[in-house]
């Protein structure tokens, strides 16, 4: 069986777990929805109060704020595995079972659970993204729903990327690190506004060392069709999003590091 | 007489205070978060003021005062169940709860406040001193927390900090025995999470939604958690409305404990053990 196709099985089991207890399924779904919600409601009401963010509408600031949460959203879905690599599976030992069998131990990871209640994360995304395009007389081209849909796979890469990073962590410190939490859930809280707005430092931060500009604001300027305020020349809109593929490999390859490096704690 | 009657309360409160400054690490963890989210919120806020249009019921340097006295006493909100307690009720070890010589609500009650006020102060410390003073000596005066205009002031927000820890361990008690019908803490956390950070201030500072919703969003008892400790640091509220917004925190804390003893009587009385 090919890689996607064990994949797809070990989803397809993860879902029928989840499908047990659906009002609970239901219940949690609707929670990351509302929790999640409040936040662009405080973007709104700012809104409200100063009109605008710099030369930023609301519309045009919903438009970064439901792409990056979608992505994040279908990134935290399939992530579970490594999100909770250290306390499931270095700690108890029970990753030695997963190098045992003839498979990627990232794919095993990947495979550990499909978190479902994540698509409330993703319907409040979905949902700030049709105000958007709403709001936004855009045209939506082939180029643009391609550059569109790249951002979205890219940003799915780049927090996967993140969440490597963090579980690789755990092969030396062997609990999880909350100090990663920063970087993904702050990488949203930061990419939901366009990065313009900040200083430089956070700015280069989120170009050059998590290259999250290139997965949230670099695309969405190429969307809008519009100048880029910082002065990125066009075509380097429209291949940003492979910043976060890089991403991913270096996190990958890192992993493999770590993978060598990994002692049992024999428990 | 009183002491006496207190000194099982006490006991429990120290405990589980000296037991939540164990996690000196998790805090630290907790601290790197804040001030990223912290100076998250501070450069979109500035960007928003610097737009120009529009007026503000509270200056820039206000706002980000309240961002930062926000991050800081994070933990003092009852966003949660007190996981012990979810278990017990699962596991049916609640029923040694009951056994206990002391009245359930208030033993509930003081390891609520234990919880809350240990786990904030492990990380308000270190993120007050920074902010005030680190911030000041770097040069990020725009960026740093605004020490309190007057004395009075200073000993108002004292006084409304001490109302936020008890109404946040009441309303924190509300939850626990809200688990008996429920069973599982989820579902509850989720919802009352999202009431909690918008309804309080933490997502935005509550003098920035619509002037129209000024009114109703001070009067809410989630506002006694952040908007009115706050606003009273920087003097926003003063004199007679300082202390108006303490008597309304206290009236909210004195509603929530009214609350979860009477239905904390309803449900005990005809409460079934889980076996196991």
């Amino acid at each position: 069986m090919g890689a996607l196709g064990l994949y797809a099985r070990y989803a397809a089991a993860s879902i029928k777990g989840q499908m047990q207890y659906p009002a609970s399924f239901v219940m949690l779904t609707i929670g990351q929805f509302l929790s999640t919600i409040v936040e662009f409601i405080g973007i709104a009401a700012l809104f409200a109060r100063f009109q605008n963010l710099g030369n930023w509408t609301l519309a045009q600031v919903a438009l970064f704020y439901g792409t990056v949460n979608i992505s994040f959203a279908l990134a935290d879905m399939i992530s579970r595995g490594f999100d909770v690599f250290g306390p499931l599976f270095v700690k108890t030992g029970e990753f030695d079972r997963l190098l045992l069998r003839p498979r990627a131990t990232a794919l095993q990871l990947l495979g550990h659970e499909l978190r479902l209640t994540r698509l409330g994360r993703f319907l409040q995304g979905g949902l700030v993204l049709a105000i958007a395009v709403g709001l936004l007389d855009l045209s939506w081209g082939l180029p643009q729903l391609t550059l569109w849909l790249g951002a979205i796979a890219g940003g799915v890469a780049l927090f996967l990327g993140l969440v490597v990073l963090q579980a690789t962590l755990a092969f030396w410190t062997i609990e999880s690190l909350e100090v990663a939490n920063t970087l993904t859930y702050g990488g949203v809280a930061a990419a939901q506004y366009p990065i313009e707005i900040y200083s430089r430092w956070l700015r280069e931060f989120f170009t050059f060392v998590v290259p999250l500009s290139c997965i949230a604001y670099f695309p969405i300027v190429g969307v809008l069709g519009i100048n880029d305020p910082l002065g990125a020349p066009r075509w380097f809109l429209y291949v940003s999003p492979l910043f976060g593929f890089a991403f991913l490999s270096i996190a990958l390859l890192i992993w493999h590091l770590g993978e060598r490096h990994y002692t049992s704690t024999g428990s | 007489m009183f002491v006496t009657l207190m000194r099982p309360y006490l006991s429990i409160f120290t405990a589980r205070f000296l037991m939540m400054l164990q996690y000196r690490v998790a805090a630290l963890a907790g601290i790197a978060t804040q001030f990223w989210f912290g100076a998250i919120m501070i450069m979109a806020l500035s960007a928003f003021y610097a737009s120009g249009h529009g007026s503000a019921p509270i200056t820039l340097a206000e706002a980000i005062t309240y961002i930062w006295l926000g991050q800081a006493f994070l933990g003092l909100l009852p966003w949660n169940v007190d996981p012990e307690i979810a278990l017990m009720m699962r596991t049916g070890n609640v029923a040694y709860e009951r056994l206990r010589p002391v009245d359930t609500y208030c033993y509930w009650l003081a390891r609520a406040m234990a919880w809350r006020s240990a786990a904030t102060l492990l990380r308000a410390i270190p993120l007050l001193f920074v902010t005030t003073v680190l911030f000041e000596f770097f040069g990020l005066e725009a960026w740093s927390l605004r020490p309190p205009p007057s004395f009075a002031a200073l000993s108002l927000f004292v006084l409304s900090m001490v109302a936020v820890v008890f109404l946040s361990s009441a309303i924190t008690t509300l939850l626990n025995i809200s688990v008996v019908w429920t069973v599982s803490s989820q579902g509850i956390n989720v919802v009352t999470n999202s009431l909690v950070l918008i309804l309080s201030g933490m997502v935005i500072p509550l003098p920035l939604f619509p002037d129209w919703t000024r009114l109703l969003l001070l009067l809410q008892p989630l506002a006694g958690l952040v908007d009115i400790p706050y606003r009273i640091y920087f003097a926003h509220l003063s004199g007679g409305d300082a202390i108006a917004g303490i008597a309304l925190q206290i009236s909210w804390t004195i509603f929530f404990i009214t609350l979860g003893r009477l239905l904390m009587t309803h449900t005990m009385r005809r409460f079934q053990i889980q076996g196991g």
